[in-house]
Formats: C-alpha cells, sequence, structure tokens
C-alpha cells in the first residue's frame, strides 16, 4: 500500500514462529553465501503473513537482523513494493484493478458496487473492519478483465453483480471458487476455445477440465 | 491460421494436467539428455538458427543475447535470470504458461542455463501471481525429485539449479537491471548500463535475462529443430507467438498465433471481433501500453509482428492488443496508462520522477477538458523531454502512449477543450 | 590511455575514466547534481548529458559512461542543450520558489545551474509537491520540499561516513530522504552532506538563518579539533566566526571535515577570557595586562627557575609555544612540557612520534594493525579514509585495545599490551597477516602510550615495525608504516621544537608529582586544561588560554590569548606537516595572540625576546628548527631506536576519549556540541 509512514500503532515485539523460521531457513539457503539480502523481500512476506497481513516496525527490525542488513534498507525495500502495507487492512483486502484494460470493461462498476454495499472508498477499511479496498496497477490477468485479487486470489470477468455475490459471500463466510466468475475455465474464448480444440483426447492426453470442450 | 500441431503451448488453456506426468505426455522432458549432448555454442548456434525475437517486449534476438555471455566459466558463476515479472498492461501470457504449462518454462531454464553455462536460474515472478508461483514452484519440486534438474541434471553431469523468487509488487522489476537489484534484496531501480548483465549482472557475476516465454519455447524449438520455427511467420519475425486479447472485443482471450497474424484476423477469428463490429473499433494499443496505439484504419491490415508494428511508429511488444471500440473515451483510455506509468516510476532520475506526474496531471485535464490548446504541444514537447534521457526504458514506455494519442486523437482532445470553453461561454451568457 | 574528442578538442585521458572526466580534461564544464567525485556514480539527475558518438542516437549521461578512444563527444550540441534544459525543467517544477527564504541562496548549484539552462518562466500549471521535513539531529535542518533526489547524501553516508542511517523510501515522486525513522545521524562526519546537498534542503542547523554567503570574509585556515590539520575555511563577518567549511587538500582531508571542525565555532564565542585576571582574596578579579603581567614577573623572579613549570595545550600554535620555550630558556626553566595528557613520547627520533606512512599512504597499505586508539573518534576523516582503503581492498585490519565500531570489519585483539609481545614473537594469527602483508602499517594511539609504560609500549611498536618490515627502504619502495596518531594538533610542532624536559627521564606525571609535593612552586598553562588541576597542589597557576575552562578556574593569574581562529601560526599534523593557519577575526576584548603576551611578559620579567613582529619570531623558529621552514612539506625522518626495553603491565588500554563532542576548551564551550552530546550520547561509539 502506498505511504512511507509506519502506522501510529505499533506492538512492542515481533518474532517468527517456528514453523516461519524453519521456512526462512531454507529461503535464504536458495541463495549463495553472503546474499543473503535477496531474501528481503520474501522473509517482508513471511512476516506479513504472520502479521495479519501488514508489517509492523518490528517485523522489519526483525528481518533486518535475520539477514544482516540496516534497517533503512529493508525499509526502503517495504516502502518501494506496493504489496506490503505499511498499516493495518481489513480481513479481506480488496485490490481492484483499475489499469485501462479493467477500466475498458468495466472496473468502474466493480468500484461502484464496492462503494454502494462496503461505504468505502480507496485506501478505506469497512466500519466492521473486515474489508478494505485498494485501488492497484494492472494485476496481469487482462484478457480476464476486470479483476479483484482478494488476499492472494484472483475473481476474474466481474460485473457489478458478480462483485455484490462476491462481497455477500465473503461476508457470510462463504466461499467463492477464484477464477473466473462467470464460468469460463481459464483465458479461452468464452464461447469456445478457438484453438488447441484438436487435441482433446488425442495423444493420451486427458483433459484435466472438459466443460469447454464437452461444450462445443 | 496456425495448425494445432505447431503449436508449443499445448495446455494454454489448463484443461490438461500441468504435473510433470502431464507434461511428458506433451512431450516435455522427453529427451532433454540428447539436448543436452549439444555444446552451449551449439545450441546457442540453433536458437540463433530458429530466428527467435525475445518475448519480452524489446524482440532482441535470443541466440545472439546469449552469445555475449564469456564462454569460460572463472571464478564468477553465470546466472540465466527469467524475468516473469509480467506486469505490462494487457499482458496475461507469462502466467498461463507458469500456472498451465510450468514444465516448459523449467525445461528452457536448464537448457537456456546450459547454453549460458550458467549455474543456476532464478525465476522472478511478480508478486500477485501468489498461486502461480505454487504451481511453478510445485513443478519445480517435482523436476528436483526426478533427477531432471539440481545435481547431474536429467543424467548429462550437468549441476543445475532452479529458484523461484517472488517479487512485491513494482513494475519496473520487469526491467532487466530493475529485476537484478530486487533480486538483490534492494529497491528496483534500474542499473546504468554500461555494465550490461552479461557482463555484470546478479551479484555482479555475467547474467542474461530473458522472458518466460522466450525460454518455455526453447526446448521445443530445439525438438522440433530450428527451420520448423523460422519457418512460421515472416523473414526476421518468425515462429509462433502468444497473444493476449483485452478491451473492447466480444470474447477476450489468449492465443498462440502465427507470428505476423494479420491484426484483424487475430481479433475476429479469436476474440469474437469488436463489441459493435469491426467498424465500431476506434484504436488498438498492439503490444502492450507501452507503445503507441493505432487508430482504425492502420488496424484494418496490419501484420502482428515486430517489423510491421514498427513501421507504424507502433510495436509489437508483448503482443498484449488492447482493444478500444468508439464508445471508448480515449483520452481517458490513456490518461490511466499515465497515472499507471507515475504510480511505477521508480523515482530515481529526474525526467521520469518529475515528468510522469506532470504528464499525468496535464492528461486528466484533457480528458475533463480544462485546458488551453497551446497545452497540447507542450505536452507533446515534455513527453520528447523525458523520451530518451532516463536511465532505464520506462520513461519512453511513458511517453509513447501519450505520442501515439496525440499523433492519432489530437482533434479529439481539441474539440474537448473547445466544447468545454463553448459551454462555460453559454453557462456565463445565460447567467 | 583512451583518446577522445571533446568539442574539437582531442584529450587523452587515463584508462577507467568517465566521459564527464574527459570533458573536464578538455576544460568543458559539465553540469551534474547526482555525480561527486568521492561518491559512487548515481546516474540519476541527467544534468550531465552530453551527445555522444558512436552511440544511441540519445544524449548520454556522461557521469556514468566510460570514455572509449576515438570517442567524438558534443558538450554543447542542440540536443544536448535542449536536454539539459529539459531535465532542469523538470528540476525546477517540483522544487520550491523560496530562494529568498533558502540558506543556500547564493551557494547553491540549482541556483546556478538555473542560470544556464532555466527559463524565466514556468509552464507547470499543476500543484507543486510538498514534502514532509524530517528529523536529523542537531546539526542538519532539512526541508525536503526542496530535495532533488540526486541520493548525494545517502551515498556518501553509506559510502564514506559507514554509517547505513540514510535511504530514499518510497518510489516515484513519492521518494522521500530520510534517516531510519528520523533518528539524527550518528557520524562525526554528518556535516559534509550539507555541503554535498546541492540545493537547500540539507542545511546547517546552527547556521540557519544568519547570514547570506556574499556578506561573509572566507579565511582560508587549519582546523585544530584534531591533529590531522584538516584544511577549512572560516567565514566571519565582522568579529564574528559564523561558520566552518572544509577546503580540498588531497593529501590530508580530501574534502571532508569532522563535525567538531565544523560545528564548534559557537564556542569561540562562549565563555571566553576577554581581559586579564587576577586572584585576590581568593577571587579573580579583573585587572589591567600591566597589572597582571607584573604579577606573573614578580612571581617568576621570586620563585627559583627549578620550582617553575611551563606546560602548553593542545591547540597552540608553534609561534607561541616557541616564544615560550624561550622565555623558558632564558629563565632557566626546564620543567617545560607539551604533552598534557602524559604520552610517553620523547622528542629525540622524529619517525617515533609521526604517522610515517602519512595520511594518504592509508591508500597503499595491505594491513593494518591499530593500538589503543579510536581512530572514528581521534580523527574521523583519517577514520574515513581507512574505511575508504578496506571498502576498496578489504585489507585485514586489528586492533588492540577498547573495541569500537569503527565502520569497517576490524579483527578484534584484544585489549592487552601483551598481545603486542605475542604478535611480535609470531605467536599471533596476525603475526602471519602482517608477515604476509606487501605494506602493512601499525597505527598507535595515545591511549597506548599515556600509560606508566607508555615508552615500552612504543619500544614494543618499533620492534614489531622492524620484524614485520613496516619499513621498507631501498631502491625500489620507500614505506614506513609505523603510525603515531596524535590527537593534538599542537604536539608534533611542539615535540618538533623539544618542548619536553631537558631530562629525558622525566614526563608529564614527574612535573605533577613535583608540583603535588610543593617542589614546583608555579605552573605556567599555556592553553593547558587537559591536566589534574587537583595536582598542581599550591602551586601559583598563571593560566594564558582563550576559555574559562579548567585551567582558568585554577589559575591565580589568567592572561587572555586568542583562539587558533584569531592567529597566525604554525601546526604541525601527526604526519609532520607544518601547515600555516590564519587569523579570521581579532581576539575579543583585551585579549591578545599569544606570541605577544610572552613577548610583553619577557619584557617585565628582564629577560626581553629577541623578536618584535610575528616575521621575525617565525624566522627564529625556522632558524633553530628546520623542520618549520617548508610549510606543508613533510621532511622524511630516519628511523632510530625508540621507545623503553621492559614489562608491560596487564592493564588494559584506556578508552581515551569518552565524548567525542567534548574534548577541548573550544568544544566544551560549544552549545552546538553539548546538544551533539546529548543526543548521541558518549556511548554509541562504544
Amino acid at each position: 500500500m502506498t505511504g512511507n509512514e509506519l502506522a501510529s500503532d505499533q506492538p512492542e515485539v515481533f518474532e517468527f514462529s517456528e514453523e516461519n523460521q524453519k521456512l526462512i531457513e531454507g529461503i535464504i539457503a536458495k541463495y549463495p553465501e553472503g546474499r543473503q539480502a535477496s531474501a528481503v523481500i520474501p522473509l517482508l512476506d513471511i512476516a506479513q503473513r504472520q502479521h495479519e497481513n501488514w508489517l509492523p516496525k518490528v517485523a522489519i527490525e526483525k528481518v533486518a537482523e535475520i539477514l544482516d542488513m540496516a534497517p533503512i534498507r529493508v525499509l526502503e525495500v517495504a516502502t518501494f513494493y506496493t504489496m506490503f502495507n505499511l498499516k493495518p487492512v481489513g480481513r479481506h483486502f480488496l485490490q481492484v484493478c483499475k489499469t485501462t484494460p479493467c477500466w475498458l470493461r468495466g472496473s468502474d462498476n466493480v468500484l461502484k458496487c464496492i462503494s454502494d454495499k462496503l461505504g468505502i472508498s480507496n485506501g478505506e477499511t469497512s466500519s466492521d473492519g473486515l474489508f478494505t479496498l485498494l485501488e492497484v496497477e494492472c494485476l496481469g490477468a487482462c484478457v480476464n478483465a476486470p479483476i479483484i485479487q482478494i488476499n492472494d486470489d484472483f475473481y476474474e470477468d466481474l460485473d457489478y453483480e458478480t462483485t455484490s455475490m462476491l462481497l455477500d459471500n465473503l461476508r457470510n463466510g462463504e466461499t467463492t471458487k477464484p477464477g473466473s466468475v462467470i464460468g469460463r475455465n481459464q483465458s479461452e474464448n468464452i464461447d469456445g476455445a478457438t484453438t488447441l480444440t484438436s487435441l482433446k483426447e488425442t495423444d493420451g492426453v486427458v483433459p484435466a477440465f472438459s466443460k469447454t470442450i464437452d461444450s462445443k | 491460421m496456425l495448425k494445432d500441431e505447431d503449436r508449443i503451448f499445448t495446455n494454454l488453456y489448463g484443461w490438461f494436467d500441468r504435473g510433470l506426468a502431464g507434461a511428458r505426455k506433451r512431450g516435455d522432458w522427453s529427451n532433454t539428455r540428447e539436448l543436452l549432448k549439444n555444446t552451449p555454442d551449439e545450441i546457442v548456434e540453433l536458437v540463433k538458427a530458429s530466428g527467435l525475437r525475445g518475448r519480452g517486449g524489446a524482440g532482441f534476438s535470443t541466440g545472439l543475447k546469449w552469445s555475449f555471455m564469456p564462454k569460460e566459466v572463472t571464478d564468477r558463476p553465470h546466472y540465466l535470470i527469467v524475468n516473469a515479472d509480467e506486469s505490462e498492461p494487457g499482458t496475461c501470457k507469462d502466467r498461463e504458461i507458469m500456472r498451465n504449462d510450468p514444465h516448459k518454462l523449467v525445461e528452457g531454464c536448464l537448457i537456456g542455463g546450459y547454453a549460458i553455462r550458467a549455474c543456476a536460474a532464478f525465476i522472478y515472478i511478480r508478486g500477485e501471481f501468489y498461486n502461480e508461483a505454487q504451481k511453478l514452484q510445485t513443478a519445480i519440486d517435482e523436476a528436483y525429485d526426478a533427477g531432471l534438474i539440481g545435481k547431474n541434471a536429467c543424467g548429462s553431469g550437468y549441476d543445475f539449479d532452479v529458484v523461484l523468487h517472488r517479487g512485491a509488487g513494482a513494475y519496473i522489476c520487469g526491467e532487466e537491471t530493475a529485476l537484478l537489484e530486487s533480486l538483490e534484496g534492494k529497491k528496483g531501480q534500474p542499473r546504468l548500463k554500461p555494465p550490461f548483465p552479461a557482463a555484470a549482472g546478479l551479484y555482479g557475476c555475467p547474467s542474461t535475462v530473458n522472458n518466460v516465454e522466450s525460454i518455455a519455447v526453447v526446448p521445443t524449438i530445439l525438438r522440433r529443430g530450428p527451420e520448423w520455427f523460422a519457418g512460421l511467420g515472416r523473414e526476421k519475425n518468425v515462429g509462433t507467438k502468444l497473444f493476449c486479447i483485452s478491451g473492447h472485443v466480444n470474447n477476450p482471450c489468449n492465443v498462440e498465433e502465427e507470428m505476423g497474424i494479420p491484426l484483424k484476423d487475430l481479433i475476429e477469428k479469436h476474440a469474437g471481433g469488436v463489441v459493435g463490429g469491426w467498424d465500431n473499433l476506434l484504436a488498438v494499443i498492439p503490444g502492450g501500453s507501452s507503445v503507441r496505439c493505432i487508430p482504425k484504419s492502420i488496424c484494418d491490415d496490419i501484420l502482428m509482428d515486430f517489423d510491421s508494428l514498427m513501421s507504424v511508429k507502433s510495436g509489437l511488444g508483448t503482443a498484449a492488443v488492447i482493444v478500444m471500440n468508439r464508445q471508448t473515451d480515449i483520452i481517458k483510455a490513456i490518461a490511466r496508462l499515465s497515472y499507471f506509468y507515475k504510480h511505477e516510476s521508480c523515482g530515481q532520475c529526474t525526467p521520469c520522477r518529475e515528468g510522469t506526474g506532470w504528464m499525468w496531471r496535464v492528461m486528466e485535464r484533457l480528458v475533463s477538458g480544462e485546458a488551453e490548446i497551446e497545452e497540447i504541444d507542450a505536452l507533446e514537447k515534455v513527453t520528447k523531454q523525458i523520451e530518451g534521457h532516463t536511465i532505464c526504458a520506462l520513461g519512453d514506455a511513458a511517453a509513447w502512449p501519450i505520442q501515439g494519442l496525440l499523433a492519432h486523437f489530437r482533434d479529439e482532445i481539441e474539440d474537448r477543450i473547445r466544447n468545454r470553453k463553448g459551454r462555460l461561454t453559454e453557462l456565463q451568457a445565460a447567467e | 590511455m583512451p583518446k577522445v574528442i571533446v568539442d574539437g578538442i582531442e584529450v587523452e585521458v587515463p584508462e577507467g575514466s568517465t566521459v564527464l572526466q574527459a570533458c573536464e580534461a578538455a576544460g568543458k564544464e559539465i553540469p551534474r547534481f547526482c555525480y561527486h567525485d568521492r561518491l559512487s556514480i548515481a546516474g540519476n539527475c541527467r544534468m550531465c548529458l552530453v551527445e555522444v558518438s558512436p552511440g544511441p542516437p540519445k544524449p548520454q549521461a556522461s557521469c556514468a559512461l566510460p570514455a572509449m578512444d576515438n570517442q567524438e563527444i558534443k558538450t554543447n550540441s542542440e540536443m544536448v542543450v535542449s536536454a539539459r534544459k529539459g531535465v532542469m525543467e523538470f528540476l525546477l517544477i517540483n522544487h520550491p520558489l523560496d530562494c529568498p527564504i533558502c540558506d543556500q541562496g547564493g551557494e547553491c548549484d540549482l541556483q546556478d545551474q538555473a542560470m544556464g539552462y532555466g527559463n524565466d518562466a514556468t509552464r507547470y500549471l499543476e500543484q507543486k509537491r510538498a514534502v514532509t521535513s524530517k528529523e536529523m539531529g542537531p546539526l542538519i535542518k532539512t526541508i525536503m520540499t526542496r530535495c532533488i533526489h540526486c541520493t548525494r547524501c545517502v551515498r556518501f553516508s553509506t559510502e564514506v561516513a559507514g554509517v547505513t542511517d540514510m535511504g530514499a523510501l518510497g518510489r516515484g515522486e513519492s521518494m522521500e530522504i530520510t534517516t531510519y525513522l528520523e533518528k539524527a545521524l550518528e557520524s562525526e562526519l554528518s556535516g559534509n552532506v550539507i555541503d554535498l546537498c546541492p540545493v537547500g534542503a540539507l542545511t546547517s542547523k546552527p547556521y540557519s538563518f544568519v547570514s547570506r554567503p556574499w556578506e561573509l570574509k572566507k579565511t582560508e585556515t587549519i582546523d585544530v579539533m584534531d591533529a590531522i590539520g584538516s584544511n577549512i575555511r572560516v567565514d566571519t563577518r565582522g568579529g564574528e566566526v559564523l561558520r566552518v567549511l572544509p577546503r580540498v587538500n588531497e593529501d590530508i582531508n580530501e574534502e571532508w571535515i569532522s563535525d567538531k571542525a565544523r560545528f564548534a565555532c559557537d564556542g569561540l564565542k562562549r565563555q571566553r577570557l576577554d581581559k586579564p585576571f587576577v586572584r585576590k582574596d581568593g577571587k579573580l578579579v579583573p585587572a589591567s595586562w600591566d597589572e597582571a603581567l607584573s604579577v606573573v614577573a614578580d612571581k617568576m623572579k621570586q620563585i627559583s627557575p627549578e620550582a617553575i613549570a611551563v606546560l602548553v595545550g593542545d591547540q597552540c600554535e608553534a609561534e607561541s609555544m616557541f616564544a615560550l620555550k624561550c622565555l623558558a630558556e632564558k629563565l632557566g626553566i626546564e620543567n617545560i612540557d607539551c604533552r598534557q595528557d602524559g604520552a610517553k613520547i620523547n622528542a629525540d627520533s622524529r619517525a617515533s612520534y609521526l604517522f610515517n606512512s602519512r595520511i594518504a599512504g592509508i591508500e597503499d597499505a595491505d594491513a593494518a594493525l591499530l593500538i589503543g586508539t579510536n581512530p572514528r573518534w581521534e580523527a574521523p576523516v583519517l577514520n574515513a579514509r581507512i574505511r575508504k582503503r578496506w571498502l576498496e581492498t578489504r585489507l585485514p585490519i586489528a586492533l588492540i585495545g577498547e573495541e569500537y565500531d569503527l565502520t569497517y570489519d576490524v579483527d578484534y585483539l584484544g585489549n592487552s599490551a601483551l598481545l603486542l609481545k605475542q604478535i611480535l614473537q609470531g605467536q599471533h594469527s596476525f603475526s602471519k597477516v602482517l608477515a604476509e602483508a606487501k605494506r602493512p602499517m601499525l597505527i598507535v594511539g595515545m591511549n597506548a602510550l599515556t600509560r606508566a609504560d607508555g615508552d615500552v609500549v612504543l619500544g614494543l611498536c618499533r620492534r614489531i615495525a622492524e620484524q614485520f618490515d613496516l619499513i621498507i627502504e631501498d631502491d625500489n619502495e620507500s614505506w614506513n608504516g609505523f603510525n603515531v596518531l596524535h590527537t593534538a594538533a599542537s604536539r608534533v610542532a611542539g615535540l618538533d621544537m623539544k618542548f619536553v624536559p631537558k631530562d629525558r627521564a622525566r614526563y608529564l606525571e614527574d612535573i605533577l608529582d613535583d608540583a603535588s609535593n610543593g617542589i614546583i612552586e608555579m605552573v605556567y598553562l599555556m592553553a593547558a586544561d587537559e591536566i589534574d588541576m587537583s595536582r598542581l597542589g599550591k602551586a601559583f597557576v598563571v593560566y594564558q588560554g582563550h576559555h574559562g575552562d579548567a585551567g582558568a578556574h585554577r589559575a591565580d593569574v589568567i592572561l587572555p590569548g586568542a583562539a587558533y581562529t584569531e592567529k597566525d601560526g604554525l601546526y604541525v599534523n601527526t604526519e609532520g606537516r607544518p601547515q600555516f593557519a590564519v587569523r579570521a577575526v581579532f581576539p575579543p576584548g583585551d585579549a591578545r595572540e599569544d606570541w605577544r603576551i610572552v613577548r610583553a611578559l619577557s619584557d617585565v620579567v628582564g629577560s626581553a625576546l629577541e623578536f618584535d613582529t610575528h616575521e621575525e619570531l617565525h624566522h627564529s623558529l625556522s632558524k633553530a628548527y628546520k623542520i618549520f621552514e617548508n610549510i606543508e612539506v613533510v621532511q622524511s625522518s630516519v628511523v632510530t631506536d625508540f621507545g623503553r626495553e621492559g614489562d608491560v603491565e596487564q592493564a588494559p588500554f584506556d578508552r581515551g576519549i569518552k565524548d567525542f563532542y567534548m574534548t577541548d576548551p573550544i568544544s566544551r564551550a560549544s552549545k552546538v556540541m553539548a546538544e551533539c552530546s546529548e543526543v548521541f550520547g558518549n556511548t554509541k561509539n562504544a
């Protein structure tokens, strides 16, 4: 999330969980000796996941300590990359892509729906603390526009109504399958793939997903 | 139209098993050991002969790039870096490779890495692709377990590691030297060149940075022979290419097609046509947000390859086709891109840090018409003041969309300014 | 050596030069903001663009481009000028138009370059950016809206100062320079970022809104806050020293100075002795010069010369010390000493007390052994030179003494003089390092030499130097890696003129013992404030000096002298390099230049000295001691036997300087230094 300032309310201590400490050892070992700073993004990511999706100062300093980096260098990284949150966010972190390909296909409607239903605009958290909205730049799923990324998952091919349904599900604790919400498998033509159709059942390859092919 | 048997990414849509067993059925890893019996230089020559040009946007010959690496490994190991930081607006092709056909990439890493005498490949995937990273990691793990990579990869006697590294939200890390900085644990700020990565890349060691698609097509090219790949498309613009068709088309999709396919065919045959019909087309951004848009008149018969699009002052870029129909506020569409570049500027060098914000703010006023006609020229000058004056190409990428807009849709901007002035005059008169 | 053509002028430049350097070699001025000779290349400001062929058809950043044979460089073509104008416009759109209230005004790179490349009106109609200013401590004032993100400050603090506290947070137009959580920049060299900042983003806090550069009289002189003799410029207005800036001297301080050298100058205005005082009924009362001098002269005449001691302090220039020594000789006083810290160095062999490799010689060293020294506090600029060498070559550096964070990796051997014996006998792992090095050096500091066995330690150091070939003198090579790091600016000159007791076995300790025991009845202190005044017993104390510090408090008569900015004179730095300091202002009130006070006293005491002008004094000095003849030249000195044989004590070396910001009468009088001392604490380097 944008902004270079740390949250005003800060916890006193941060320790990585035992499980995460093991994970961290493995990650650091992936990089050549003496190059442990390479692990700064992965470690900040783990810290953020462990700490309700935001990074307190003590976590930044913990990462600096583990990687033998100056805290300012870790803070530079934490403020440079948009996926690091320096302030608390809601349980459902709604990241709505507004870049041109999504905008052309109606990302404004997605935002309007969020505003209508949750009463929040960019950077705000709903009063129940469940939802935080952030308008983000291109998420890289443009042929499935418009898109919301909610925590780790992409929800694709949205419009006002499907966004509304998605938010209802989240609020009611029901899961929605990530991916396209209009029933297409992935990034093929919704009316039926225009390529690779001759491959079905050939070469001993069993389709893992047959809906699109079957519908032809 | 390209025949299915000439398509490389046969699991593009994720219909089939992405795992090692499924990949093997599609031909991946079938004779990798044999391929590695070629010397590194022979592989470089084969890839050169195939005419493969980099799929990340710049279109530089992949084989030639590999040949810049030192021929001997000294005290500094060589690295292959795979650029999977797919963030160029409109582009979503590498995502499909990584989540549906990851073994093509992993095998490509081994072969490409071998060709440049690398000890390891680092795949830098954008942080938002969390699920894709999980799937790719699974494929890497499978390959390790099967002895395909790691010590004595594929029984070739060659040791090779593949490391997946997730980013954390920064378009600029798609710039190869910013990517290296980020991989070293720093802010993703592009480096000054020279030195180029082949001389001093990751950790100061000789490195080559290639796009996911460039690497993932290599095994198939070697299996089927460079002449097969070179036989598709047009001269100097050969092979197959993943296209992403987004925006105002009836059925947006990704598709692997022959290089040089007519844009109109691409849109009509694969993406269900322009919303409202071909005649309702306003303009297309043919290669991801960084290239200049082209109006319908050019779209009618343009071919989708590097040189053809270059000739109309646009570019193939990542082959991400963003379609806009006549109902589009194209000024706003481009203004939105200007915001993107402002948001993604690393802030390191002056023209980009200051210029991207300036351009976006002027663009926003052009959207509402709150501007003077002379400001259009001033804006164009600002784009020229940025272009070619920055450390990396983000400055150019921020300037070109606006230049494209001004070149083809200046009338629309002027009309909007005049209309607003007219409305204001009417309002004043009415008071 | 590549040959390039710059605007039609052919120049040959050293291998590894940049295009910018080639342009400079051809006499072309290349505008720049981010580039700085002594920092890594950032290439971010884009102001130094030039046209280069062969090359891409766009201007290139000359600071980062290697100069190649047959390059044709245009520094003034239309392409270049328009590119630079563009960059300038970008720099200015978000830069505030607050030059009239900006302390950088008149000495601002952006202002200057805007004259060449700026427009008279702006095309930028949008809101200008505002950036919150950052707290950086008592020395650096920030107005970050003015920042042009050149990152010189970040690079300086990281590379030269060796403190990774500064960085640039965020990105794009939100990028902000700051210290980590807005902590004060914890470096003794922090003030240099003020000079490096090309705009008014980082300015001097103490100097804020004090003056304009064109109002200042600039005097080029020498710093005395440590013993390296940094070259400085003292800026004054009226009779007031307003600020101190570094001057370039490649051999000594390059272009850095310590924060004490820069910021202690407010101490020159506080607690000054501006009239003579005489103690009457236990209280110091103002007196006339005549009265004060006659009280001193009467005492000198009453007391036998054997019962008089003359001690000089750490910031005295050579001339006044020499004058005092001449007077002492005339009166037959033999208890004279310039080693107020009690250092067990004697003046016989010049090589025994110099930094023989010279400061620039650090850059040739390939191993270093630090003994009882904390160069970071004793000579911050010299320490930066060690760090520079370490960054380049990672030379092995070992430390014996208190452990300090020296800003480079140190192999900490422990704190015992016995380690020196082990090294000497080849029993220590570092013996091997020294033996294998081609140009090893040792640096022995006062913490090792001020102890009772300091002369034994010195002897051990000499034997290590001999054993491990720290001193090489043959046809191919001349290298002397035996280095003493002094902390007192006046010390080497004092030793050079043998301002020590005739009896070479006698040290300060003995004089103080005699004073405590009443054997010495009169002590004449010339700006000597660091001795333990309680050990002067019942002696009659004359204090000649400039500040109301320890000496003045103990004194029976005070003769107000001049601080280093108020007199001409020579200082010989720790390398043995005499440099001439120049008077910037007059001493305050009735205070006088010190040699004049001594000269006047000699008349009253009836042993008139032979010089009446500074020139005559200087002439006598250099006639007596050749070393003062050639200014700025280091005369090489022959190594002879020195130091004492014997056993060293087990006790650890002392910590030395306890508080970097308070080491002498001037810095102790400085409010700014007091604030630093409070903010940074005394522990940061422990």
